[in-house]
């Protein structure tokens, strides 16, 4: 394992904004919108001190912000963003052609519950709006992921075979303003990982002129959706390679799927974000009284990584799933996928919805032991949706 | 170098600047020349266009996948946000001209936006004077066909009363839209570092002039172009320029030019004709002048365009040598 040289205690933002200050991309176009403000003025201060190289626009909206990136990227910059909540609700029309027309744009994503009523702590309904929108979506557990994710979320977003958008989800307050021991890497190590901007037909090209998000009626749009599908299958191998190099100059090996005490487990839970840090404390709890329990917290939600799952998950007791957003007349987000890969394993577990942590709310251990407790007693019913820390 | 007309026709008399023929806009259409005018005066002194397009007729006309009639860069991002865009475009160059990646330090590069009046009056106002707030070096164009024409004239803010549309229509109880055209030259005046002008594909010199003027200048410009819709304003197709000529000959449509304050009527008419000679000529009128308040809607026109001619004279005289920063 490679010495650590840079262990510092920051907030999350404070890690995301190191690792776009390493990055040092070509363009940042960003707006001020709680919890990713931060982010965005560490960044701007790298920009006033000339510490990054980086065009900033400090542009008048999301709206504007998502749209700017576009156009650097399309002209052939690297550029990045970051928001949270409104403000990527108020991008999500550009957030759709930024995916449709390839560009790698990376954005990070301070998660935090979308209005109304107004609310600006964590939840996931924010990125959760934006799974069908054609973007990977990785999903940081603490302020180390968030910045190890975000120069990772370059190399799979530029990736030939990929060539798409990329969301670094960190839960908001929780990650964005809790302050951790993150080791970082050398800044030329970092910046060796990144690499130099891979472009494709840069608009910027003035001797090969190219015309960007042209009119695409019904003769060819379905074939362009299907090679944004097609572009998402590579996305698996891509993470892995791009995983593996990482962990040869980090010594921290991400996969598709984070695992924790799953060999023998017999009832598993599964979830996003910060909230499997606390479920894997209380798996360690749970496992000094002789529980046989474990972890799953997928590091990437698009693609889903459905085979990983259903090979982990074939002929288990009991799998829970926690989702941090809610959908309206229908499953879960989370426990939606989950349960649609069940439906192909041989041995199907018992499988429960757990909805917690809405506009903030705290999830606590006990919220966690009473979710394993259910499965634990054979009590959990696919068809229903459970809360956790809801006054009922 | 200054621009006449002799050299440009001889440097563009068979070559496309910018726009290339075979485009699918309705015949005797006034945008694709408010296009070409543009491009050819930035090529004509040497510069390397580089073009963004709001959602609108132009935009889905010139480029049906697989075909495109740019042969310049081009890129269309969505309705509300050209000038967000070529922002980060002109950005994305600065960028790549300062670490040496792509761009030729030795070509000049000429970054344009253009939108409809709905993408500009309108959904488009916001990124718009958020990038002339900003400072961005782009030119902004927009051809203003007074209302939403590629979705079946529908009003916009740049609709003026009476004209019949689809949202607003011209019926037994309203007399259609009742407010006045938003006067988007002065919102982007007030942007107040920023070279602002009206122009008509009628007065080519004043266009071509105009548009190197904003070449030249160190900032955002802001250039509204009177654009005729021969299918909704329902004229013949040969009509857009003559129509643009009565705008500009009425006042209806004066032309003029705000370079960081200062005020300057780049086209004095003696005489104004009366706007009624440029309403009476255009078939979505027609509608209004059945009704029994027509007189009344007309004459309140006419006393608005007199007082604005009147005014942009005084602005003229007043902003003289006074610019604003």
């Amino acid at each position: 394992m490679p010495e650590v040289k840079n262990r510092q205690a920051v907030t999350g933002a404070q890690a995301v904004a190191n690792a776009m200050r390493q990055i040092n991309p070509d363009v940042v176009a960003a707006y001020p919108i709680t919890p990713q403000t931060p982010v965005v003025e560490y960044f701007a201060q790298y920009v006033a001190d000339g510490v990054v190289e980086t065009e900033m626009i400090p542009v008048e909206s999301e709206h504007s912000a998502m749209s700017a990136v576009v156009g650097a990227a399309a002209a052939g910059a690297r550029a990045m963003t970051a928001t949270a909540a409104n403000g990527l609700a108020l991008m999500h029309e550009i957030v759709y052609i930024a995916a449709s027309s390839r560009l790698p744009i990376v954005m990070a994503v301070a998660n935090r519950a979308l209005s109304g009523p107004i609310n600006i702590h964590c939840d996931h309904s924010d990125a959760m709006a934006e799974r069908d929108s054609g973007w990977i979506q990785l999903w940081a557990e603490n302020a180390q992921e968030a910045y190890d994710l975000t120069l990772m979320a370059i190399r799979i977003a530029e990736h030939e075979d990929v060539r798409l958008p990329v969301m670094v989800n960190f839960d908001g307050f929780i990650i964005s303003h809790g302050v951790e021991v993150v080791d970082f890497l050398d800044d030329e190590v970092a910046k060796k990982f990144v690499g130099e901007p891979k472009v494709m037909y840069p608009l910027l090209d003035t001797e090969h002129p190219v015309t960007h998000g042209p009119l695409d009626l019904y003769d060819y749009y379905f074939e362009h959706k299907r090679q944004q599908i097609e572009a998402m299958k590579h996305v698996e191998k891509v993470f892995k390679e791009v995983a593996e190099e990482f962990a040869k100059i980090s010594g921290r090996k991400y996969d598709l799927l984070d695992k924790y005490k799953i060999d023998d487990a017999e009832y598993i839970m599964i979830a996003l974000g910060s909230t499997a840090g606390t479920i894997k404390y209380t798996v360690d709890l749970l496992r000094e009284e002789g529980h046989k329990v474990g972890v799953v917290k997928p590091q990437i939600f698009r693609p889903f990584p459905k085979n990983e799952l259903q090979e982990l998950l074939n002929g288990r007791k009991g799998v829970i799933v926690l989702d941090r957003a809610a959908s309206f007349g229908a499953e879960a987000p989370l426990y939606e996928a989950v349960k649609s890969a069940l439906y192909e394993v041989a041995v199907r577990p018992q499988i429960g919805s757990y909805v917690y942590g809405l506009g903030g709310r705290d999830i606590k251990i006990e919220h966690i032991r009473k979710a394993f407790e259910d499965a634990f007693s054979g009590n959990l019913i696919a068809d229903e949706e459970r809360y956790l820390g809801l006054r009922e | 170098m200054a621009l006449n007309i002799m050299q440009l026709a001889t440097m563009f008399a068979d070559k496309h600047p910018g726009i290339t023929s075979g485009h699918r806009l309705c015949p005797g259409c006034a945008a694709p020349n408010v296009a070409k005018f543009a491009l050819m005066t930035a090529e004509a002194l040497g510069y390397t266009p580089v073009v963004g397009f709001a959602t609108g007729c132009m935009e889905v006309s010139t480029t049906i996948y697989p075909y495109t009639a740019w042969n310049v860069p081009y890129i269309h991002n969505a309705f509300e946000n050209a000038a967000a865009t070529v922002s980060g475009v002109e950005t994305a160059y600065r960028a790549l001209l300062k670490k040496g990646r792509l761009v030729d330090p030795n070509k000049k590069y000429a970054f344009f936006a253009f939108g409809g009046d709905g993408g500009t009056y309108d959904i488009g106002l916001q990124s718009l004077s958020g990038a002339v707030e900003r400072g961005h070096k782009f030119i902004y164009i927009v051809y203003d066909n007074e209302g939403y024409m590629n979705t079946g004239n529908q009003r916009s803010g740049a609709t003026p009363p009476g004209s019949q549309t689809t949202t607003q229509p011209v019926g037994k109880k309203l007399s259609g839209k009742i407010q006045l055209k938003k006067n988007i030259v002065e919102i982007m005046a007030a942007h107040e570092n920023v070279y602002v002008a009206t122009v008509s594909t009628s007065e080519p010199m004043d266009f071509f002039k105009k548009i190197e003027k904003a070449l030249n200048f160190d900032g955002p410009s802001f250039i509204a172009a009177m654009s005729p819709c021969v299918r909704f304003w329902r004229v013949n197709d040969d009509k857009a320029v003559e129509i643009s000529k009565l705008a500009v000959e009425t006042g209806y449509w004066p032309l003029y030019e705000v370079e960081r304050g200062v005020y300057r009527v780049t086209k004095k008419v003696k005489e104004l004709k009366p706007v009624r000679e440029f309403i009476e000529k255009q078939g979505r009128f027609r509608p209004l002048l059945k009704r029994p308040d027509a007189d009344e809607i007309i004459n309140e026109l006419q006393e608005y365009v007199t007082s604005r001619w009147e005014r942009l004279l005084a602005l003229e005289e007043a902003t003289k040598d006074k610019p604003i920063r």
